[in-house]
Order: C-alpha cells, then structure tokens, then sequence
C-alpha cells in the first residue's frame, strides 16, 4: 500500500532486459523463471512474493521455520506497493514466472477467487494442518470459490481505530484521554466530522484534525456491510455508504479540516515528522506507518481510540499458484505461516491483526500495549474487539480499483479545487472508462 | 577464400542485429497490432476476443475520448514545454564551452552526469523539491513572499515540474552534440567574422547557428520523438497516482495511457491501439523531417 518503490522497479526491468537479450544471444526459448525449484544438492528453495509489511522477516518466521526443515530455503520478494505487486501479478500469470507463494490483498481477493482466475491457484483447505474453523469466518470465506475451493488463507485484517495526537487536541481544547476521545464520535462518523470542525476551530496554528479526506471516505465506506458491490452487481451509484462517504469528505474538504494530502505518498510521511495534523484513520496496520513516520520525537504524543463505527480496511491472504514446482512445499509453508502461533507473533513485531482468531487468546495478543502509541491503551483490545466485531461487507472482482478511484476521486476535491459534482462526474467516468 | 565466405560471413555478422531485431522490435509490433483488434485481458491472454476497430473508435470517440484527446494534448504541451527551452539552453551552453575556459574538460564531462543518472532517482528529487511538504520550490517562492503552490495538483504547475526534470537530464546531453557540430566549424569564418567587426554574439548568429542546422534538425527529432513516449518522469512524479497522469489526468501523456489501460486496468487490446496510434504519430513525425531535411538540402 505505501509508496512505489523506485529501485526496485528499475533493477527488475534492467535484468529483465539483459536476461532477455542474453537468451536471444542464444537463441534458446526458455530461460529459468525465477530461482524457484531447483533440486540441486536436495534442496528445495521456496519464494514469497509479498508487498507492503508481512512481518515474518522481522518476526523471525523464515529462520524458524528452516531450521525445523533443514530441506527448504526461502526467499522472499518484497515490494512496497500493492498496486505495482498487483500489475506484477497479473503480468506472470499469462507470461510465467510466478513465486511458489503469493501474497493477495483483499481488494483483490474476489477476482483472484473468480472463474476466470480461480484455476491459477490450488486449493488450500486440505493443506497440513490448516484448521478452518480458527479463522475468521468471513476472512475464509472471502477466499473460498463458488465450487468450494479456498485458495487463500488469511493473513491478517485490518480493524479500524483512530489514532490521534494527545497533545494537539489539548492544545485545540478538546478532551485528550482515550476514553472521552472516542465518546466524542461514538456511532457515528458525522460526529467525527463535527469533531474536525470543533478542533479546527481553535487548532494550533498550521494544523489540521485530519491528514487525508481520502482516508475518511475509505474509513466510512469500509465500515459499512453494503460497498461498491450488492448480489454480484456493481452498485456503487446507490450505495447509502458510499454515498454518505462521499458527503462526509467534502464537508471535511469544505471546512478545512483535512490537511489534503495523498496517503502513503512521501508528502503524507513528511507530515507526521512534522505534526501538522491531529488524526488518522488507523487500521492495525498503520501503527507501523506512525511509529516510522513520527520518528523518535514524537514518541509519547499519539493515542489510539475507538473508532466511530467498527469496520475493516486491508488484509491480506496467502496463495500458492497451480504453476509452481514446489506446490506441497509450499502449502506447508502457508499453512504453517498463518497457524495462530506465527500470526501472534507477527501481531507483536509490527502490528498486522491476526486473521487467525485462535491467536487472540495467545498471550501477548489482546493484552498488547504499543510502547509507541498510547502506551497505557489496551491496543490489543481495541483491534481484537474490533476484528470480531466486523461485518463482512459483499465485495466484488474490482473492488480494489474502486478503492483506488474513489481515494483519487477525493482528492479531486482536495487538491484539484473540483466541487463535489464535479469531482463525482469525474470519478464515475473513471470508473466507466475503466470497470465494465 | 571461397566466394561462399566472402559473400555469407557479412551476412552472417550482420545477423545477430537483425534477429534482435525482429524477436524484439518486428514480432511486437505485429503482435501489438493483432492485439489492438481484440478485447483482451492482461491476465488472460490466451483468451482474446475480436472486436474489429472498436478499440480505436472507443478511443477517438468512445469512452476513452476524453482521456485520449487529454492525453495527446498533454504529450504536446509537455513535449513543448520540455523540448524547446530544453535546446535553446543546450545551444547557449554549447557555444560557452566552445570558449578557451579553464577546467574546459572537467566542465565537458560534468554535462553528461545528469543525463547518467536513472530518471528515478532524478525524479524522486524533484518530487522532493517541489513537494508541498517542506519543498524547496515552495520555500524559495516564500522568499518573494508568493504563496505554497501545490505543483503536482496544477495542469500548468505540474506540466512545469515535470518539464524541468526532463530538461535538467537532456541539456547536457544535447549540448555535448553541438559542440561537437561546432568544433567542425572553421576557426577561419570566426575570425574573418572578428576582422570584419562582428560581436561575440552575431558570430553566433550568422556562423555558429547556420553551420549548425542539420545538427539542430537531428536533436529536434530526437526528443520530438523522445518528448512522445514520455512516460518514466510524469508517472514517478504522481507517486500513488502516476498511474494515471495525477488524480485529474493534469498530465497523462500517451506512454502513460498506454500503460493505465493495460496494466492498471488490465484491458491490453485498448492498451495496443493506443501503441499503434503512437506509432503511426512517430512515423508522421519522421515524414515530416524526411521532408524538411529534403527541402533544407535543395535550399543550400
């Protein structure tokens, strides 16, 4: 989800490149897709592909798990960027050269989980020791097919809470303890846009409540169980949700309450560093974002609040594409990687909520504390609160572009000075143009 | 020798090129254009269906038209906007070095280093410097005591941006062609031009720049063509929104479409129409040239 990363981009073309000059040089057709799958000296080498913050590096998961199996080696492949992970994606599954592991985001999970590309991947519910009933219900079946395949097991979701800076909101005048914060938007997230009003009215000079309108759209959007999609249909233009959303932002974008600015992109991370607004939408997974953002500095001045209403925003799945060489390699790998003990312990290295719910009850889960933000919260509690509490919402093959155009559509109103029908026109001739 | 050898083996040597040539340049263009008749997605490429021209009525008149239209009029503002001050000042810079200078060969050789840096990392630095965040275009304007501009969000202030990023990395580049194109000018007409009076200035006019028309007709049409498949500055420059030329398209170029629909959107028949339109735009701008170049040699 963050930003592109550039370097890594440009070294793939380059070998990309030469790899292809070199095989023409030849004048052999097939050259080795990627480093998977060679059995030489009786090992097997495994590779992820992944995007954004998974956490088994830094949890330590890889190490572990090729000790207990002295046969495997596994390589990971990062990208920061799920967009350009996506495009990857779709590239190699027509042209080759897929990871034995693949990483899914949920936005993508319903097109991955569709006729046309279910047959990509092989089915998981039968791998060793996977365990369905320990998952989230909805997160299972969110990546299970119309005929009853699950070719993606949950890694993690993204309970929404608020975090917001204690020490801009005293100043702003408003209450600054966790506990009255979230009462201040309780049920409903109209209130929280009165709230921006009320803080703005008397902000410390040059800040704003909010960092993005997108990310208010998104937040309200993502907490309701009717989206973009409803029974199998594209039902954006009607949806009360989206609808609601969409007012909600422009009143933030009218009332100068939101500082306007692109979520993950390099101007956004500036900005926590230099404290120029009091609030994020925070799904779980954006604790890592504030601690590395903020920087040292700023350490002691967020907290962390309930949210206006409990929804989800994120996630992610691990797949095994039908292609790979190693594929029973592989499904042990999955299994293993998103049993509840492994998804604890990423939950403590750098904040993803398991989508394993047995995790929960593991110590150090629901009783965690973020020494970062807000360390006297019951963090823990908040997001495994949440995680249950969320309503699955339908969603459909492309909801993750519609995220994308509707975050975009926002910032036509923010940034580009549209009016809010201008900016609804514009983005509903995206979206046409775009998703038929 | 044999006459086989003497008559095979240029053939031969000459072949590795020509086999490049046709695995990577002719078998995609005929590819693309067989594409460009079909509706087709990225990750489905085995299952292609025909839809005659509709791919290109869609983008001249159809549900793309607006982004199409937009597009190619941003590919020629942008390719105006880099292009031309882009060469003026490489002329300018060219003539200077022509000059007896001291560090003259250091200087020569700096010219190059910004046309050696990859397009990231060069963008990634002015996205940093005109970012509204902190930027050091805002905080220079704020010494004049002119507002923060919001350089990304603007047509105009964006389409600026990005040129000076595409001039910062081609000036050099350019300028190192014309003083080449320079060094082969008499010293005699310089000096003739000198005993007759002439400023440093009209020897620039009426010598250099005569003498170097043919040179300035070839860089012409090398970034023309560059300036139309501009695509690694703008689409780094918009970050989470690069995709698409910025979140109001303020400036997709076709490169950038071209990219947007094939692989964001994942329809590559569009994705190949708007490639051959590209391409038929590169071979008109050739024609031109062939043209001009045609009539430049019957005027001497």
């Amino acid at each position: 989800m963050p930003r592109p990363s550039l370097p890594r981009l440009r070294t793939r073309s380059a070998v990309l490149a030469s790899a292809a000059l070199a095989s023409a040089l030849v004048l052999t057709g097939c050259s080795s897709s990627g480093d998977g799958g060679s059995p030489s000296d009786g090992k097997t080498t495994l590779t992820v592909g992944t995007f954004g913050t998974f956490g088994y590096k830094e949890a330590g998961l890889y190490d572990a798990y090729m000790k207990q199996n002295p046969g495997i080696t596994i390589k990971e492949n990062p990208t920061t960027v799920e967009g350009n992970y996506w495009t990857a994606l779709q590239t190699r599954l027509s042209g080759g050269g897929l990871d034995d592991v693949q990483a899914l985001e949920v936005g993508r999970i319903s097109l991955a989980t569709s006729e046309d590309l279910a047959d990509a991947f092989v089915d998981l519910s039968d791998a060793p020791g996977v365990d369905k009933k320990s998952y989230l219900p909805w997160k299972w079946d969110q990546a299970t097919t119309a005929d009853g395949r699950t070719i993606g097991l949950g890694t993690d979701v993204g309970p929404m809470a608020i975090c917001y800076r204690q020490d801009l909101f005293k100043a702003a005048g408003l209450p600054s303890d966790p506990e009255s914060v979230g009462k201040l938007w309780a049920g409903d997230w109209a209130k929280f846009v009165e709230a921006a009003q009320r803080y703005q009215a008397k902000a410390p000079k040059g800040t704003f409540f909010m960092d993005s309108a997108s990310g208010l759209f998104n937040a309200v959007v993502s907490s309701s169980t009717v989206q973009y999609y409803k029974d199998g249909k594209l039902a954006y233009k009607d949806s009360p949700s989206v609808e609601n959303a969409w007012d909600l932002a422009a009143k933030a974008v009218q009332g100068r309450t939101s500082q306007g600015l692109k979520m993950f992109d390099t101007p956004w991370q500036t900005a926590f560093s230099k404290s120029t607004f009091a609030t994020t939408v925070c799904p779980s997974w954006q604790q890592a974002n504030i601690q590395q953002f903020s920087g040292p500095a700023n350490k002691g001045k967020w907290n962390i609040a309930q949210p206006p209403a409990a929804g989800n925003w994120g996630g992610s799945f691990l797949a095994v594409p039908s292609s790979g060489k190693n594929v029973d390699e592989a499904k042990k790998l999955v299994a293993w990687l998103t049993a509840p003990e492994q998804q604890a312990k990423v939950f403590q290295k750098v904040g993803n909520i398991p989508a394993n719910q047995a995790a929960y009850d593991l110590p150090g889960v629901v009783d965690y504390k973020n020494a970062y933000i807000g360390p006297d919260a019951a963090t823990g509690l908040i997001f495994s609160t949440a995680a249950k509490a969320i309503k699955p919402a339908e969603t459909g093959p492309r909801a993750g572009d519609l995220t994308g155009a509707f975050g975009t559509g926002v910032l036509l109103m923010e940034q580009n000075g549209k009016s809010p029908a201008e900016a609804w026109n514009a983005t509903v001739r995206q979206i046409d143009s775009t998703i038929q | 020798m044999h006459r086989w050898d003497t008559k095979g083996t240029p053939y031969a040597l000459v072949a590795p090129f020509f086999l490049v040539f046709a695995a990577f340049g002719l078998f995609p263009l005929l590819y693309t254009g067989w594409l460009s008749f079909h509706r087709v997605s990225l990750y489905n490429v085995d299952r292609a269906e025909w839809v005659g021209l509709r791919n290109y009525t869609d983008l001249f008149t159809g549900q793309v038209a607006h982004y199409f239209w937009n597009a190619l009029l941003n590919t020629v503002t942008l390719g105006a906007l880099a292009t031309i001050p882009q060469l003026l000042m490489a002329l300018g810079l060219a003539h200077l070095l022509n000059y007896r200078l001291r560090a003259r060969g250091f200087l020569r050789t700096a010219l190059l280093a910004p046309y050696a840096t990859s397009v990231a990392a060069a963008t990634l630095v002015f996205a940093l410097i005109f970012s509204p965040e902190g930027g050091m275009a805002n905080w220079l304007l704020g010494l004049f005591g002119a507002g923060p501009v919001q350089w990304e969000a603007g047509r105009w202030t964006s389409q600026f941006a990005i040129s000076v990023i595409v001039t910062w990395r081609w000036t050099g580049y350019n300028a190192l062609i014309y003083l080449a194109a320079m060094q082969a000018v008499p010293r005699e007409l310089y000096e003739a031009a000198a005993l007759d009076g002439a400023s440093r200035w009209q020897q620039f006019l009426h010598v250099t720049v005569p003498a170097l028309r043919p040179t300035i007709l070839f860089t012409v049409i090398v970034s023309t063509i560059g300036a139309t498949q501009l695509f690694g500055e703008p689409y780094l420059f918009g970050g989470q929104s690069g995709h698409q030329g910025g979140a109001d398209h303020q400036y997709e170029t076709l490169g950038i479409l071209m990219y947007d629909q094939g692989f964001h959107s994942s329809m590559l028949g569009r994705a190949s129409a708007v490639a051959w339109i590209m391409f038929a735009l590169l071979l008109l701008i050739g024609l031109v040239n062939a043209l001009i170049t045609r009539r430049l040699r019957a005027s001497q």
